[in-house]
């Protein structure tokens, strides 16, 4: 087996004096795409804050391709390619849909590209290139959140709770762009309360409670028994 | 109507000015959510640079010009960024409001320390000086036109920075939302420094054309700041638009005014008012008009956690607290001279206006920049008042000034943070120019306040009074707390947590809020009604209040400890000043200084100190013991054995060197303890045998040992006699169910708990 695009040692992470995850171990291989499930409280959101580089761990490393990535910023963990789409919309409110694709640009891409790629996905958002991102609907601000992920050609994505607040229907539609982005081979860390909408697109998933990894495995062998011990707490 | 287009050149050109200055106001705040006061002293700096590189050293005009906007602004800005402003994500709005006021402060007494004002500075040429063009049949100044076209320049270039490049997109999305610029891949520190390189030429440039058309003085440059925050807040300290448009209103306001009030016709006085200071007051009044048809802010939900932490005093500790400060100063007011007394009075006075603070500002977390103002109110209701200085004439004074400070509050109230206090500032102004600074208020420039008159006690000498606003103080400050133990101090700290939590519990906002100005007027008022002296309105001035805002939050706003602590630090600068006349310089830059190290500790010093001395607290052995010891110092003094010198630095040096130590040399192990005594006993011999007034030929050089003798005798001490093994805390989710308490641990919960077995 190849070494993994992403992996987390033994992490620790906590926030002043209290840990929210107590030893972590979790690997994300080339082209996988990989669910964390687990009820509200597990740490999932601490998880991709790690993961992505805004909170460092306590203990434990991060590796990126085989590389020791703990301590790095965020910012420079973005610009190696790896796309986070941060829980609620990952957009900036009060820039319009225009000047939030060129932020887009800090991954090395040219805004003509981006454009380009992301009005041809999302016609919608061409008709409102010159609007305030923050006057669109939920919807289209999350459309807006993928379009990066989508056009900056990410080694790894995380997303974090994209159904949070969306339509059922949206949300269904969202994650065809997902299994989309997974399609071209990029790794993808996936982060949703709603076990069911993810397991679809997933290959494996990972169920965090109490700030431990309770159960790991395929996609498909992820019971309804093992979820509802980790939700229910049984 | 040659006269009307003249006046118009006239106030454009001025609004051009302002406009410069407020879109470098609003660059920083939009990108780091900092208001800059000190961003006109930052023009005034570069302005005597400016004149530094051209007039003194003769250096052509465009190199001195590029030197300064374009090397040394900019390098002044980041490193603003990088020293100061980057420490401050996370702390209150008055934290980071009080680290400009530092900034500011630290910047006046720079200038005041390179170019002092006596006058041998040769004037300060406008670009192409004599040199007109001619418009619509007037001469218009080179200057002028090259001013009004800095506006434009600036204004194109701002436009095009903010919204056509990928640095000032960042900028903008920043302030939208940090972390995820972060995971874009922008730095959002790079953009910070960017922003504050930026405004620090703007500013520059400002206070050049400035510093052209008037003379080069610091006072009018740095409050040209105040234009620039009623054209900021003109464009809601966001449109860069708007921004330009009020400022073009205020100097054609000026203008115009200007040109009205020479008319026979127009009013010099109203119902006996001077109106004089109007001229000068039309900024202030436009930010005041500009604030108040303000939108209301939002109340915002969200979890703000805050850095700043105070723990309520108990009543032992304040009780205790308050009757050691009144002995203190009772033991050693007999032996001051009478100027030190003054300065030790003058400190008090100042305590109780930063005491004022602490209910509003360090409760409520409402930042005022006015507390002076009330204490010169007050002065002036005592001096007015009938009954010449009975206890019932105080309780009169302090009661208005009470009823004003809420009626001021009440079209402000709708106002939180930045608004708050420039409304505060407006008012502070206006005050002063329009109500202090006219004859009926103070007769011949001072008026005498009465000193209070209390039976059988004759306070009528510096060291009575000195006695009598230490009580005061002591006193006013057990009322501060009593307020934090109540049902009032649990609102006002709801209201500084969570407004929106508070409103939606069905706790009044409005209510709470004017109830908190009026405790902190009726607190100021106390200050002034007490003066017992001459008083001047300088004494009351706005700018004077900034010092004391800063240093009330650098010693610790939020508790009483830290209103004393600032209070005697600015009283005590003035003491060092006039006792190292060397030093002079050094003290004004002081509570500048002081103020820029608050990023790191927004909490104020008090909190640090008082983390040393609250174990002593639960032993009253030892708490006798150090008040023995003080007791025993004052004696050797008090029969002359030692000099009063010695009495000081022995004093001191038993307060902060051995009494914190003291719980370490008691539990310590046999041989360290001894070993530790040894080390404290032997500064202590030092600090009382030395023959401080022969030996020492200087008051600088006495002081100097004591903080030597202090750092090294107090840290020697410290390192020897703490070696007990350091509690490790575990998490505290985890501790005694997931992890097994150590005895360590058991024994810290116990004493937590006060369970002694």
């Amino acid at each position: 087996m190849s070494t993994p695009i992403l992996e987390l040692r033994n992490v620790r992470a906590s926030y002043g004096s209290i840990e929210v995850l107590h030893g972590v171990n979790l690997t994300v291989g080339r082209g996988e795409v990989v669910a964390l499930l687990g009820p509200n409280g597990a740490g999932k959101s601490t998880l991709i804050k790690v993961a992505s580089g805004i909170l460092r761990p306590s203990a434990g490393q991060l590796m990126i391709a085989g590389r020791d990535a703990t301590g790095a910023s965020a910012n420079a963990l973005a610009r190696a390619g790896l796309c986070t789409i941060p829980e609620g919309r990952g957009i900036f409110p009060n820039l319009t849909v225009r000047e939030n694709l060129l932020m887009a640009t800090y991954s090395g891409h040219k805004l003509s590209d981006i454009e380009h790629s992301t009005y041809a996905r999302f016609p919608r958002l061409a008709e409102r290139r010159s609007q305030l991102a923050g006057t669109m609907s939920g919807g289209e601000q999350q459309m807006l959140s993928l379009a990066r992920a989508l056009a900056t050609d990410p080694v790894i994505l995380l997303l974090d709770e994209l159904s949070m607040g969306l339509a059922p229907l949206i949300v269904s539609e969202l994650y065809q762009q997902v299994a989309a982005i997974a399609a071209e081979g990029v790794s993808v860390l996936v982060v949703e309360q709603f076990a069911r909408t993810v397991l679809g697109v997933a290959d494996k998933a990972v169920v965090l409670a109490h700030g431990k990894v309770q159960a790991f495995g395929k996609a498909s062998e992820i019971g309804e028994d093992v979820l509802a011990s980790a939700y229910l707490g049984s | 109507m040659q006269e009307l287009l003249t006046f118009t050149i006239i106030g454009l050109s001025t609004g051009a000015i302002y406009a410069v200055v407020a879109s470098g106001l609003v660059v920083t705040y939009t990108t780091s959510g900092i208001f800059n006061l000190a961003h006109g002293a930052t023009g005034m700096l570069a302005a005597f640079t400016y004149w530094q590189l051209r007039f003194d050293w003769d250096l052509p005009a465009p190199l001195a010009l590029f030197i300064t906007l374009f090397i040394l602004c900019p390098l002044f800005g980041l490193l603003t960024e990088r020293i100061v402003m980057r420490g401050l994500q996370g702390t209150t709005e008055v934290v980071r409001l009080s680290v400009t006021v530092a900034l500011f402060a630290f910047m006046i007494g720079l200038a005041n320390t390179v170019w002092p004002s006596d006058g041998s500075r040769q004037a300060f040429l406008k670009f192409f000086e004599g040199n007109t063009i001619h418009v619509g049949g007037i001469n218009v100044s080179w200057h002028k036109v090259i001013t009004f076209g800095c506006a434009i320049i600036v204004a194109i270039v701002l436009r095009l920075l903010l919204f056509r490049t990928r640095m000032g997109v960042a900028m903008r999305a920043v302030v939208d939302d940090r972390s995820l610029t972060e995971l874009n891949g922008g730095r959002p520190n790079r953009v910070a420094m960017f922003a504050w390189a930026l405004s620090a030429m703007l500013a520059g440039l400002a206070g050049i054309l400035l510093a052209g058309e008037q003379q080069l003085n610091i006072e009018p440059l740095v409050l040209l700041v105040i234009n620039a925050y009623a054209a900021a807040i003109i464009g809601g300290l966001k449109s860069l638009p708007r921004t330009f448009a009020g400022a073009a209103v205020l100097g054609l306001l000026d203008a115009y005014y200007l040109q009205f009030s020479d008319n026979s016709w127009f009013p010099q006085s109203f119902m006996g008012f001077g109106l004089s200071g109007i001229r000068a007051s039309i900024p202030t009044i436009v930010l005041f008009v500009a604030l108040l048809v303000r939108p209301q802010s939002r109340l915002r939900a969200g979890t703000v956690r805050f850095r700043e932490e105070n723990k309520i005093p108990s009543w032992k500790t304040a009780v205790l607290g308050a009757v050691s400060l009144i002995v203190v100063v009772v033991g050693i007011s007999g032996m001051l001279t009478r100027s030190n007394t003054l300065f030790l009075l003058n400190g008090f006075t100042l305590a109780i206006v930063a005491l004022s603070l602490v209910p509003l500002t360090g409760y409520a977390g409402q930042m005022s920049l006015a507390p002076l103002t009330f204490a010169g109110l007050g002065a002036v209701a005592m001096s007015k008042l009938p009954g010449d200085g009975n206890l019932l004439s105080l309780l009169a004074a302090i009661t208005i000034v009470a009823i004003v400070g809420a009626a001021v509050a009440l079209p402000a109230i709708r106002l939180s943070g930045i608004y708050l206090a420039l409304s505060t500032a407006a008012f502070a102004v206006l005050v002063t120019k329009l109500i202090f600074n006219q004859r009926q208020t103070f007769m011949s420039g001072n008026i005498s306040v009465p000193i209070l008159d209390i039976p059988f006690i004759d306070i009528n000498s510096p060291r009575g009074r000195l006695i009598l606003s230490a009580t005061a103080f002591s006193l006013l400050g057990l009322g501060v707390i009593a307020i934090r133990r109540s049902r009032l101090g649990r609102r006002l700290i709801a209201l500084k947590d969570s407004p929106v939590a508070a409103a939606t519990l069905g706790m009044n906002l409005t209510q709470t809020k004017l109830a908190a100005f009026a405790i902190s007027a009726g607190i100021a008022a106390c200050a002034g009604a007490l003066a017992g002296d001459k008083v001047s309105p300088q004494q009351y001035d706005f700018t004077q209040s900034l010092p004391i805002v800063l240093l009330a939050v650098v010693g610790g706003v939020g508790t009483v400890g830290g209103a004393l602590f600032g209070g005697l630090l600015l009283g005590g600068n003035a003491v060092l000043a006039n006792a190292v006349p060397s030093l002079k310089n050094i003290t004004k830059i002081m509570p500048g200084l002081t103020g820029i190290t608050l990023g790191r500790n927004p909490s104020g010093a008090t909190s640090q100190i008082s983390e040393k001395f609250r174990p002593l607290l639960n032993r009253w052995g030892i708490i006798s013991f150090s008040a023995l010891g003080g007791v025993g110092i004052w004696a050797l003094d008090a029969s002359r054995i030692i000099s009063h010198w010695a009495f000081f630095i022995g004093g001191v040096f038993w307060f902060l060197a051995v009494m914190p130590n003291l719980i370490a040399i008691v539990d310590g192990t046999s041989q360290r303890r001894w070993w530790a005594s040894a080390i404290a006993l032997t500064g202590l011999a030092v600090s009382l045998g030395v023959d401080w007034d022969q030996a020492v030929d200087s008051t600088g050089k006495r002081l100097l040992s004591l903080i030597l003798l202090v750092a090294i005798f107090g840290v020697g001490t410290q390192r020897v006699a703490e070696n007990a093994p350091r509690i490790h805390h575990s998490s505290p989710d985890l501790l005694g169910l997931d992890v097994a308490l150590s005895p360590d641990e058991l024994d810290n919960v116990e004493r937590e708990l006060g369970v002694t077995i």
